[in-house]
């Protein structure tokens, strides 16, 4: 034990020195183009490529420099998502009349993958925001699309989703949350947990219990922050995605309007179940943009390190290792893209692929950036180094249904005599 | 502010976070990396900095795209090919440049002060001089002032304050500007955008280039130093060499 002190040392002084060229060239690079292979402009239209590089070059300049500050200090960065909203990306697949983009599934799953690279938990936040503005797009009566879309699509007001409880979860159809009607308002009572941005956010589509048991009897209301009898729980202490705030909200006869029902009573899971599938993309999406950036962050790593005389990159396991890590990026982005297509025609497979996108693409990207940490050596452990983020971010495996309850929807889809 | 046309030149050139190789091959080098440098121009109503683009991607018209997402009205791209292609330089840049502006009765071009692959710094100065137009070179900040424009300066002293008549020729330095993000409604809208393909022949303009190359080599290997032990040495040595 005591040898290995000064030769501790004396790495220690030696990783203090590299460390600064380490840094340097750890930060997420936007050399997209170079490894040919895992390009993920490879297949896309030449507008697609566009909106692909405001996403990458915003994700490298106002992201990524600051990626690792958020997650220290848990900070929400309102203004950076609202410089991101001024370009569009606060209702990606909003209609435009009421200030959306109108863009299609698969231009938003690149726009996503490529907005990951800089900060996955902030990105996948904006993706969850963009969730909520499409439903009340898609669901919401005249007048609430115009009161709610253009601040939501602009960023004025964040929006956030609620639909699991703390006894409901994979089993969201038997929440409790209640709503009963009096007059022109419904009554809340319950509460929701886990709730991305809970607390911060000024609007929450919550999903509540109008009528019976069972999915039938649930619907989905629009509560505004402010309300009477909206409250939230503690700020969770998480073990990533900590650039968004995660609390509980708790009704206690909290009075909402009957106009801030999204579509009819009993139609809320419907809403929140197509919701989801939109959100299962995007959830994909950005943890592929996490595994993008760990595959060229360990590639970089590779070509740089040196033991036993030569550089990583000369150990054939390391090798096979790096191209078995390629091949699942690729595999798990066609997807992605596939389910995202599928999804915008509306086809009958639609629900499943996206099932499937997200099961896969997550389960893979995890073991992407996982592996990438364990190239890294010892270093891959430091917060300095961008990959443990991306490791730690990995909640994609869990929420917007768990990847145990992907299996399930797919099974059925199998096993289900049409 | 001040109405009429600007006219800002786009050059396509090789990203500057790229890693050149060089190879040789029978004593003359050929680059690994290959880079397009057709020269686009635009109209805007907007200040914009000169573009640089990864290298790689063929198509000339997709510089011009990203330019008019940000928020170009028009593009112009002016097709040079085959011969003509190889010899343009910044002579010829100008020649073309200048008849743009006539055409387009335009009150300002703004180019970019110096490229990062021939480091030429000639371009706009050249123009200028072909148009007898006032020039405010390595601009960091431009403001318009009535039918004037005062150009704040980056010069070897320090900082130079000019205030030149419209219209100009202004190149841009790195300070002048951040460049903005395209959005994505403007990415749409570029689409419909359009760009207007022109021969130099429709714009009267010769071509052919005053300059011809006649090799290109690699500088000489460095030779070591040597060591001398006294001050007499390296007199000595010096007079052997004939430097002294």
């Amino acid at each position: 034990m005591a040898a290995i002190r000064p030769l501790t040392r004396i790495a220690r002084l030696c990783s203090s020195v590299c460390r600064n060229y380490y840094l340097i060239s750890n930060r997420i690079s936007q050399r997209r183009g170079i490894a040919s292979c895992i390009d993920p402009a490879l297949g896309l239209t030449d507008e697609q490529k566009e909106f692909q590089k405001v996403a990458f070059d915003f994700a490298a300049n106002e992201m990524a420099p600051h990626m690792a500050e958020w997650d220290q200090k848990e900070i929400f960065p309102v203004e950076t998502m609202r410089k991101a909203a001024q370009l569009g990306f606060g209702g990606i697949y909003v209609q435009p009349d009421v200030g959306g983009s109108g863009l299609s599934r698969l231009d938003t799953s690149v726009i996503f993958e490529a907005l990951s690279t800089g900060c996955v938990s902030t990105t996948a936040y904006i993706s969850i925001h963009n969730m909520c503005a499409w439903m009340i797009d898609t669901f919401g009566s005249k007048e609430n699309r115009e009161k709610f879309c253009p601040d939501l699509c602009s960023m004025k007001t964040f929006a956030s989703y609620c639909l699991t409880e703390p006894g409901s979860g994979s089993d969201a159809a038997s929440l409790l949350t209640s709503a009963q009607r009096k007059g022109d308002h419904y009554i809340l009572n319950g509460s929701k947990a886990f709730i991305s941005g809970g607390g911060d956010t000024d609007i929450y589509v919550v999903m509540c219990r109008t009528g019976g048991r069972g999915p039938k009897g649930i619907s989905c209301l629009v509560v505004e922050k402010g309300t009477p009898g909206l409250s939230f729980g503690k700020k969770e202490k998480k073990v990533g995605w900590n650039s968004q705030p995660t609390r509980a909200v708790i009704f206690e006869d909290c009075a909402v309007p009957v106009n801030n029902r999204l579509g009819e009573e009993g139609q809320g899971f419907n809403i929140a179940m197509k919701g989801l599938n939109g959100g299962r993309i995007n959830t994909a999406s950005c943890f592929l943009g996490a595994a993008h950036a760990s595959v060229q962050l360990a590639r970089d790593h590779l070509l740089v390190r040196k033991q036993f005389g030569e550089t990583l990159s000369n150990s054939q396991f390391l090798q096979f290792k790096l191209a078995e890590m390629a091949t699942r990026l690729v595999a798990s982005r066609l997807l992605v893209r596939e389910a995202a297509t599928a999804l915008q025609e509306n086809r009958p497979d639609a629900v499943s692929l996206c099932s499937m996108a997200k099961l896969f693409a997550t389960d893979e990207c995890f073991n992407i950036c996982n592996q990438a940490l364990q190239m890294h050596g010892g270093y891959g452990y430091l917060k300095d180094y961008a990959v443990q983020q991306f490791v730690r971010d990995r909640v994609h495996q869990i929420l917007e249904g768990t990847n145990e309850v992907m299996r399930m929807i797919i099974s059925r889809d199998l096993l289900t005599e049409s | 502010t001040m109405s009429g046309r600007v006219i800002v030149g786009v050059k396509r050139v090789i990203d500057y976070a790229v890693k050149v190789i060089l190879f040789c091959c029978c004593n003359r080098p050929i680059y690994v990396l290959i880079f397009y440098p057709v020269v686009t121009h635009l109209t805007l109503c907007l200040l914009a900095n000169v573009s640089q683009l990864t290298p790689g991607d063929c198509c000339t018209r997709e510089t011009i795209r990203t330019a008019l997402a940000m928020g170009a009205d028009r593009g112009i791209h002016v097709e040079v090919t085959g011969k003509d292609y190889e010899t343009l330089g910044p002579l010829q840049i100008s020649k073309i440049l200048a008849a743009l502006a006539k055409k387009e009765d335009a009150q300002l071009v703004i180019l970019g002060k110096q490229a990062i692959d021939d480091d030429c710094n000639q371009t706009g100065q050249m123009t200028a001089a072909l148009l007898d137009w006032p020039q405010g070179t390595f601009a960091s900040e431009v403001t318009l002032e009535g039918d004037k424009i005062k150009v704040v300066r980056e010069i070897d002293g320090g900082l130079e304050t000019i205030k030149i008549n419209t219209p100009a020729v202004v190149t841009a330095d790195l300070r002048l500007n951040t460049p903005r993000y395209a959005t994505l409604p403007n990415i749409m809208k570029a689409k419909k955008k359009k760009i207007a393909s022109m021969k130099p022949a429709d714009l009267g303009v010769d071509l052919t280039s005053r300059l011809e190359v006649l090799s290109v080599e690699e500088p000489p290997q460095r030779q070591a130093g040597v060591k001398v032990e006294t001050v007499a040495d390296l007199v000595a040595k010096l007079k052997e060499l004939g430097r002294i």
